[in-house]
């Protein structure tokens, strides 16, 4: 009969660039019981809707999350435009999917360096993070920012790119996709990372549907759901197919997120071949007054959105359920009963992006 | 031996929107490398000597961030990165962040941004590090004094 102790992880941990605690039970090795605590980053972002001009909101917003930044932004413009009635340009929406397909790039390759680190492969972290550089420097040469971009207003977009630019990152994304090839065979075929990924916090189909987990996390165990095949933005127009697997387990989630890479620059040559010309915004008029909700797929999973707005320059409410929230209760779950030295995967395999769970 | 020559650094997010803690880590890596001044990473607040902290700090990460400023040993430089560690930023309004780290600990240096450049923590790092050289000095100076004195 051995004893139980119980382990701190966190709020300060190597692993992790952000704060979060969780106090591990463990018997000898074995984890179980988890029992998780936030808060560390609550600032209290929806409540300041009701202090900030609508139209300057977006700002606000697109902080939520310094990773995913441009889709916050994105989405609650798409909100408040639905709420007044606004139609997008055709070629706003095709930048605003080249853009979002440059995000999720860009929060894989992060959280394949991560996951590198995590496991004790600082030289395979460090590439990762240099071929995310050329993402970063796209965003640079496009928007003017390398993570925060502002680009978003309500009625379309700021900036245009031209399409000397447009094919210019096509070419640049053309060498990237070789560079991927190299470093991603070291994920799905080095047999010490397989060793440390495969079998690792498995999940069933049936609990992944059970807990409601979203994006990669619930692919990787077989569910074929992706928010994008809704068709927003310019997405009806572009030809892909969600990217699942079945076996449930870390290896799995990296190799989705490994394939999701080539997929969005497949997703970005297709749009950049379609692209239309014209105008990127269109003017808006009055204020918002209605409700409604816009779903979209973040790199992490599906991430909602609500508004409601009364018809004065202050909404009343905003709300956001993120993806890393739904996921964190299966992690949990998935914790119990696994080895003190596989925590670390456990966590990162969920994408945890904190402050989007925390606001 | 000056500690600039290599000041080990820890990095902790005081509930900012992360941004800035990818610019930082972001900085470490092979395109900006701040390992070639000596800069290293460390999780450990008993080895570091510059206290990196990026958000304007809630009031749950309050007492976090003071226990890991007074972990440090002395002579320490505090980093405030990006404009939410300098004053609150976008979020100076919500009602949940007490506005910028010198609200909780003493700042030496503000590297303002949102989200801040690699290069702009360069540069600041290169600032705590001339810094954490002249709080040696001074400490050494009082501890001479000290002892002339006992």
């Amino acid at each position: 009969m051995s004893t139980r102790s119980v382990v701190p992880f966190g709020p300060h941990h190597p692993v992790l660039p952000e704060p979060i605690h969780l106090d591990l039970v463990l018997e000898d090795e074995k984890v179980v019981d988890v029992i998780p605590s936030i808060g560390f980053i609550h600032r209290g972002l929806e409540k300041l809707v009701e202090k900030r001009d609508f139209r300057d909101f977006v700002y606000v917003a697109e902080r939520m999350c310094g990773i995913c930044s441009f889709m916050h932004g994105m989405s609650y413009c798409e909100a408040v435009e639905h709420i007044m009635g606004v139609e997008l340009p055709p070629r706003a929406k095709y930048l605003r999917t080249i853009w979002c397909e440059l995000s999720r790039l860009h929060s894989h390759l992060l959280w394949l360096g991560l996951l590198a680190d995590a496991f004790g492969f600082e030289s395979l972290f460090m590439q990762c993070w240099r071929l995310r550089e050329k993402i970063l420097d796209m965003f640079e040469a496009s928007t003017g920012g390398r993570l925060i971009f502002s680009v978003n207003k309500i009625g379309g977009q700021r900036r245009d790119m031209d399409n000397a630019m447009l094919h210019g990152f096509v070419e640049k994304l053309g060498g990237l996709e070789e560079d991927l090839k190299g470093i991603t065979s070291t994920f799905l075929a080095n047999s010490a990372v397989n060793s440390r990924l495969k079998g690792v916090g498995y999940m069933t189909k049936k609990m992944a549907q059970e807990y409601g987990v979203a994006g990669p996390f619930m692919r990787a165990s077989g569910i074929a759901r992706d928010t994008r095949k809704l068709g927003y933005d310019a997405y009806g127009d572009l030809n892909f197919e969600p990217i699942t697997s079945t076996e449930g387990d870390c290896y799995a989630r990296t190799q989705v997120r490994v394939r999701e890479l080539f997929q969005s620059i497949d997703l970005i040559r297709q749009a950049v071949a379609k692209i239309p010309e014209g105008p990127v915004a269109v003017p808006i008029r009055g204020f918002p007054k209605g409700e409604y909700m816009v779903r979209v797929e973040q790199p992490r999973g599906e991430a909602i959105y609500y508004v409601k707005a009364n018809g004065t320059k202050f909404l009343d409410r905003f709300r956001v359920r993120t993806p890393t929230f739904a996921n964190v209760p299966a992690m949990i779950e998935l914790m119990k009963g696994c080895r003190l030295s596989e925590i670390p995967m456990l966590i990162l395999t969920i994408d945890p992006c904190v402050s989007c769970i925390e606001r | 031996m000056k500690l600039s020559k290599s000041p080990w650094v820890l990095h902790y997010d005081g509930s900012s929107c992360n941004g800035c803690d990818l610019e930082i880590l972001d900085s470490t890596t092979p395109v900006y490398d701040v390992e070639r001044f000596g800069v290293v990473n460390t999780g450990n607040p008993k080895h570091a000597d510059i206290f990196l902290i990026t958000g304007g700090i809630n009031a749950q990460n309050a007492p976090v961030v003071k226990q890991l400023y007074s972990q440090m040993p002395d002579p320490k430089v505090v980093v405030a990165v990006g404009i939410c560690a300098c004053d609150g930023g976008v979020f100076k309004d919500c009602y949940n962040i007490l506005g910028g780290v010198n609200k909780v600990i003493p700042v030496d240096i503000y590297v303002p941004g949102c989200a801040v450049k690699p290069e702009a923590v360069i540069d600041g790092l290169r600032k705590a590090a001339e810094l954490l050289d002249q709080k040696q000095k001074q400490m050494k100076k009082k501890r001479a004094a000290a002892r002339k004195e006992g």
